[in-house]
């Protein structure tokens, strides 16, 4: 997805830059040809249309500002997980105040549907960690469609042990490991 | 398979032993007819007793009988792959050649050329003796078994068959062996599937029972796990990824084609039916996670489990009529035994809050599972009506994936106690743990198949 975009904004950089080329070239030809390009100087421009610009530019800078702002909340909602205790798939209150945060984000943009994967920790066993992970997930889109999400946006699945994010033999990476992801999709 | 085996007469020496040697020949009768039967009066040993001496037995070189080079070289292969399997049983002690008296390569290896004598001086009470012939391929394998001091012969075979068919000729001579012996066919004979990372993912693989012959089943590059055998042994259902979600397979290992179920949610944990073209598998399409009867064409039929909360990890009783499962309805996993008519089911482990991956036992008595008691995983078995549990691991990393041999006399599992994940085997009262194999990657899940005549 991000690679496209990031294709598509590359292209219609290159499609406007040779546009104004050929623009400018025009331009040159019709002016004085003695003149040269050292003519093309500012002091064509009437304050208005300078004003315009400033405007177009401040514009520009706060839809680029917005659209950091975005990109960093989508950032956040993808990078915080939810965690759980042992063997639990019920909902701690810290898992509930960043389910909120989700919710908000979500009902801000609601093009967007979602998927919450269940992992769990390497104890116990591959199968029911499987059945545990997907518990997990369930809480998670339980809570969120209770705060108002609607149910087609929320998609999950479970991985169980298989794909911890924290690699490590103790309580401090199996903490990181029981928890439920989003990723948009 | 193309070999032909029969039976060599047994030469009994004097009149004394006549008597039991009636009894021999009604049990060689009997084995092939009513298996059953000639069981537990004749067993030379209880593979259930924990105090059990292993049987001392000397398996010297074969004679070759041509004695061309080819013959002699496969000659030694067959009585190295004879002390392996025979050691590999956990009730058979294999003696050192070095201690060896006499020669049978060259002073003959049938009964009457046997100086009885010069195997019990040395601690033998079983003697086993082969002869090879090889020409243009084929092969023609004598092989006896002898016991010393009552000086008779207790079982004799011959195999004719190619030469790439030698293992299975000695596999199937261990088989005859252990029911002598033991009142089973054994493990000759039988694969053992497991899960492995060495490739990176997850995926499904086989060995021998011994961890020889390495095989790849699946190829997917995703996350592939819980492999299961049907009865027949043609069949591995598992779980994969492969399609992003976790779908139930099953996979024909004559044709390599694959069904696929792939319902919301979860399709996880097969286990076939025995003698059934059926398992049962967790499905949770409805939304909670329950046990449902699959056909082996991929078809739901009915549903095993319907209470609320996680219901995972089926594992049939030997007759089909029970399965025990894993369930969290109390609040924690526990095991349960269901009835497979009416699906109605009863607690069995009420010891430790985290009891998983329950395995039946063939014999229908036992059930070998994983308990987690602060933080340290290892297998218990615990008696089907009652009696237990008794730990058979402890103080040796993590311990799951508990899989009975066909004969009930061994336990494959999985095991951190050397760093990654690898398989073990262990016999039946915890004795003997011991490395199948070295693989790279991690190994779990061990799955052990039927015995004899299912080997692929």
């Amino acid at each position: 997805m991000g690679k496209k975009i990031v294709v598509k904004v590359m292209i219609m950089l290159f499609l406007s830059a040779m546009m104004l080329t050929v623009s400018c070239a025009k331009k040159t030809v019709e002016t004085d040809p003695s003149a040269g390009i050292q003519n093309g100087s500012q002091d064509g421009l009437s304050a208005e249309e300078i004003a315009r610009q400033k405007a177009l530019e401040e514009e520009r800078m706060r839809e680029d500002a917005l659209r950091k702002a975005i990109a960093a909340e989508r950032e956040k909602f993808e990078m915080e997980d939810i965690y759980f205790d042992f063997d639990s798939a019920e909902l701690v209150p810290d898992a509930r105040m960043l389910l909120k945060e989700k919710a908000d984000f979500l009902t801000r943009n609601s093009g967007l549907t979602v998927t919450i994967e269940g992992h769990c920790d390497e104890r116990g066993t591959t199968e029911y960690n499987l059945a545990l992970g997907e518990r997990r997930a369930m809480s998670a889109k339980r809570y969120l469609q209770d705060l108002g999400i609607a149910e087609f946006r929320l998609n999950t699945i479970s991985y169980g042990e298989e794909r911890p994010s924290v690699q490590g033999n103790d309580e401090s990476a199996w903490s990181k490991n029981r928890r439920a992801h989003f990723v948009i999709r | 398979m193309g070999i032909m085996s029969q039976n060599i007469s047994i030469n009994f020496r004097g009149a004394l032993n006549s008597c039991r040697f009636f009894l021999l020949r009604g049990l060689l009768c009997v084995l092939v007819f009513f298996p059953a039967v000639g069981m537990a009066q004749h067993a030379y040993i209880n593979i259930n007793d924990p105090l059990m001496r292993k049987i001392p037995v000397a398996v010297p070189f074969f004679k070759a009988f041509t004695g061309h080079e080819q013959e002699v070289s496969l000659g030694k292969n067959a009585v190295d792959i004879m002390s392996n399997a025979l050691d590999f049983t956990g009730y058979l002690a294999v003696l050192d050649k070095a201690s060896f008296i006499e020669n049978p390569a060259q002073k003959g290896i049938t009964g009457a050329e046997i100086n009885y004598k010069n195997w019990t001086v040395i601690g033998a009470e079983l003697l086993i003796t082969g002869g090879i012939v090889e020409q243009n391929g084929t092969v023609r394998l004598e092989l006896r078994l002898f016991d010393t001091f009552k000086e008779t012969l207790l079982i004799g075979k011959v195999y004719t068959g190619n030469k790439e068919d030698i293992k299975s000729m000695v596999y199937r001579f261990c088989a005859e062996i252990s029911l002598l012996l033991t009142g089973k066919m054994g493990v000759f004979g039988s694969r053992i599937a497991f899960v492995s990372t060495v490739k990176g993912n997850k995926e499904i693989f086989t060995c021998d029972f011994d961890g020889g012959n390495i095989s790849r089943v699946t190829n997917f590059n995703n996350i592939t796990i819980s492999p299961a055998w049907s009865s027949d042994g043609n069949f591995i259902a598992f779980t994969s990824y492969a399609k992003g979600t976790p779908a139930l397979y099953i996979r024909d290992l004559r044709s390599n084609s694959d069904v696929v179920l792939a319902k919301k949610g979860l399709n996880i944990t097969p286990a076939w039916i025995p003698g059934q073209f059926a398992l049962a598998a967790t499905l949770s399409f409805s939304g909670d996670q329950d046990i449902y009867i699959v056909s082996g064409t991929g078809q739901v039929k009915n549903q095993l489990t319907k209470v609320s909360g996680i219901d995972v990890s089926p594992a049939f009783s030997p007759d089909g009529g029970r399965f025990a499962f894993v369930s969290k309805r109390s609040g924690t996993p526990q095991i349960y035994i269901g009835d497979t008519g009416s699906g109605s089911a009863t607690r069995l482990t009420f010891q430790g809050n985290y009891n998983t991956s329950p395995a039946w036992s063939p014999d229908g008595e036992k059930i070998a599972y994983v308990g987690v008691v602060k933080n340290s995983i290892n297998i218990y078995v615990i008696g089907v009506n009652g009696g237990g549990p008794t730990q058979l691991t402890s103080g040796q990393g993590d311990n799951e994936d508990p899989s009975w041999s066909p004969d009930g006399n061994l336990i494959a599992f999985s095991s951190t106690r050397q760093g990654a994940s690898r398989i073990f085997v262990m016999t039946a009262t915890g004795a003997d743990q011991r490395l199948l194999f070295t693989l790279g990657g991690s190994q779990t899940e061990p799955t052990w198949s039927s015995g004899v005549g299912n080997n692929k």
